[in-house]
């Protein structure tokens, strides 16, 4: 178990999120955190990364108490993307990429052979060689993410904590990103826990899915054990059907909503007559 | 310095020779630039004294009365000038980074009201007249609103002071102590006039021991804000980021404040109110050192004593045989030229 939340209370000042959860990630897999808006997944995913204290419970990094490790200790073994991050104006690629690195620099030791050839590998995995130079305002938001996702590479850790690394990307740019990410995975065996909105997606680049909701872990499995008809229901209050993706074999979700259902059919004619 | 030496190092090897020819370069001009400012400050004043004396003043010192001049007017009064500058320079640019906030100056934390309260009140008091040791209260007084600031700041539920929460303190401590203030100058006919005086800024007839009682402030300032550098570089990425990168953010901030603190209180207690300076310098330098504080802190240090020289030789020149305090002059300049950068270039985003 390389990452483990034993009975953690989350929370923000008065407000609790997070009530007694347990949750165990296995080294070597890519684990997808879904749920509804609110329901504590990215709150659990910031404990997780140590960003968030947590008011009760304790989180486990390879064994070890989480808190009690150096934050810069664990800043060599797990690296945290938390969503949607900013950088100062005029930043480039390559400087963002090379302040990864800062957890293996001291005052006394700057910038070595290591750094170097860590920011080159993290820039060629993200495919940013050529954007190197470039300012981070100017990149896509596909290929400013994936500068982030360097930035984190460079770090040189195994585990990798990923908040929405999709936000605010159109369909092929979240592809792109989740390539990534399955490709670090196959490269290296890096253990990786995402949260993701969309359950395709989640479905079709995870080996495990966690569903919360209220706080809570609802059910825990490989995709097709997780999605089906019944949870997503109990997860989300969504209507949807459940069918086997054409392509990967992975489960699929069509939402059933009210403007197709054939009892209530008259939608169809409405849109025509108005 | 080691945090100054060294560049980060993208990969492209061409770029970073270029970029680290642009930064020495930058480096280069910017020391220039203050060297023309000392050599003016030196040789430019009330009473003209010919370039052979001024040599032979700082050389072989025979005790003329342009010697006198020269060592015991121009050199202390360059080197505050040099002092209080490199100070808020690097107190700005500290403060604008750890507030991710452009138009953040160095007062912000209470620092200038606290000087300038505490000095009024030991005038009054303890009847102090002699100027430097008053100047130990304006530093003391510095300190403590500084010290009253992050108390204030942390109260309220939440365990850690925010920047957010530090300004709304540093700006109601700061309104306060200049109420109390004004009130207090009604009163005393001469705290008034030192306060007067003290309000405008100026680093003229300050004598010797000035500028050696504020030097040990900001030197140790000074070191504390160049070791904060590379952690500030992690906290202008958001600070969930600089702590997953293994930066403890507390300590980071903790150590900014208190060197910008320092800095600004050995400055303003030294020449009063003069912290424009430390708000207009860092946008001026931006330009040159990126968004790498490595580079931006030094640079701000540099054309901040530049300026408060050139701003106090002006000062000297356009009023003969009287002179206008540096605070204002840096006030008249800088205030047009800081508003034409800003709208020639679009708002910088930290």
């Amino acid at each position: 178990m390389r990452l483990q939340a034993i009975d953690v209370k989350l929370g923000y000042g008065d407000r609790t999120i997070v009530n007694g959860l347990d949750l165990g990630i296995e080294a070597g897999t890519v684990t997808t955190i879904i749920g509804p808006n609110g329901c504590g997944k990215s709150t659990l995913l910031r404990a997780l990364g140590r960003l968030l204290k947590p008011m009760g419970g304790q989180v486990l990094l390879d064994g070890k108490r989480i808190d009690q490790t150096a934050t810069k200790e664990v800043a060599k073994i797990l690296g945290i993307l938390p969503q949607a991050p900013t950088a100062p104006e005029g930043l480039t690629v390559a400087d963002l990429v090379a302040r990864g690195r800062h957890p293996h620099q001291s005052w006394y030791r700057q910038w070595s052979s290591d750094d170097e050839s860590a920011v080159a590998e993290a820039l060629d995995m993200t495919g940013l060689l050529d954007l190197a130079e470039r300012p981070l305002d100017e990149l896509s938001g596909g290929q400013r993410q994936r500068a982030w996702i360097s930035m984190a590479l460079a770090q040189g850790t195994d585990l990798l904590l990923l908040d929405e690394p999709t936000t605010f990307l159109d369909l092929a740019h979240q592809v792109e990103v989740l390539e990534l990410v399955r490709r670090l995975h196959g490269q290296a065996g890096r253990t990786i826990v995402m949260v993701l909105h969309d359950l395709n997606l989640a479905a079709r680049y995870a080996d495990r899915l966690v569903a919360m909701r209220d706080g809570r872990v609802v059910a825990a499995g490989a995709p097709h054990e997780v999605l089906t008809e019944e949870l997503l229901l109990q997860v989300f209050d969504l209507d949807a059907k459940v069918i086997p993706d054409p392509v990967a074999g992975t489960p699929l979700v069509v939402p059933i909503g009210t403007r197709h259902l054939p009892d209530r059919g008259t939608a169809a004619k409405e849109t025509v007559s108005t | 310095m080691s945090a100054l030496a060294t560049v980060a190092r993208p990969p492209a090897k061409e770029r970073l020779g270029a970029l680290r020819r642009r930064r020495i370069l930058a480096l280069g001009g910017l020391t220039a630039a203050l060297a023309v400012g000392v050599v003016l400050s030196i040789a430019i004043g009330a009473k003209p004294v010919p370039p052979a004396d001024i040599w032979q003043a700082l050389t072989a010192p025979t005790g003329s009365e342009h010697d006198i001049v020269v060592r015991s007017l121009r050199i202390p009064r360059t080197a505050l000038g040099i002092l209080a500058g490199i100070a808020l320079g690097v107190a700005g640019a500290l403060m604008q980074g750890h507030t991710r906030n452009p138009l953040a100056d160095p007062g912000l934390l209470g620092v200038t009201q606290g000087a300038g309260f505490a000095m009024v009140l030991s005038i009054m008091v303890f009847d102090m007249t002699s100027l430097h040791s008053y100047i130990w209260f304006g530093l003391a007084g510095a300190l403590l609103a500084s010290a009253g600031v992050f108390a204030l700041g942390t109260i309220g539920g939440k365990a850690t002071a925010t920047p957010v929460t530090l300004a709304l303190a540093g700006t109601a401590v700061s309104a306060f102590l200049y109420a109390l203030t004004s009130a207090l100058v009604l009163l005393n006919e001469q705290a008034m006039d030192v306060f007067r005086f003290w309000q405008s800024g100026s680093i003229a007839a300050r004598g010797e021991e000035v500028a050696w009682q504020v030097l040990p402030f900001i030197a140790a300032g000074l070191l504390l804000a160049l070791a904060n550098a590379p952690g500030l570089n992690t906290l202008s990425l958001g600070e969930d980021v600089a702590r997953s990168l293994g930066q403890n953010v507390t300590a980071t901030r903790a150590v900014g404040l208190v060197a910008t603190t320092l800095l600004t209180g050995a400055a303003v207690a030294a020449c009063g109110a003069v912290a424009f300076v430390g708000l207009m310098v860092p946008h001026m330098v931006r330009p040159l050192a990126g968004p790498d504080n490595r580079w931006l802190l030094p640079y701000s240090g540099l054309l901040g004593a530049a300026m408060v020289l050139f701003a106090d030789v002006i000062g000297r020149v356009v009023a003969m045989p009287g002179e206008l305090e540096v605070g204002v002059v840096l006030a008249l300049i800088g205030a047009p030229f800081f508003v034409a950068l800003v709208r020639r270039r679009k708002p910088v985003r930290l």
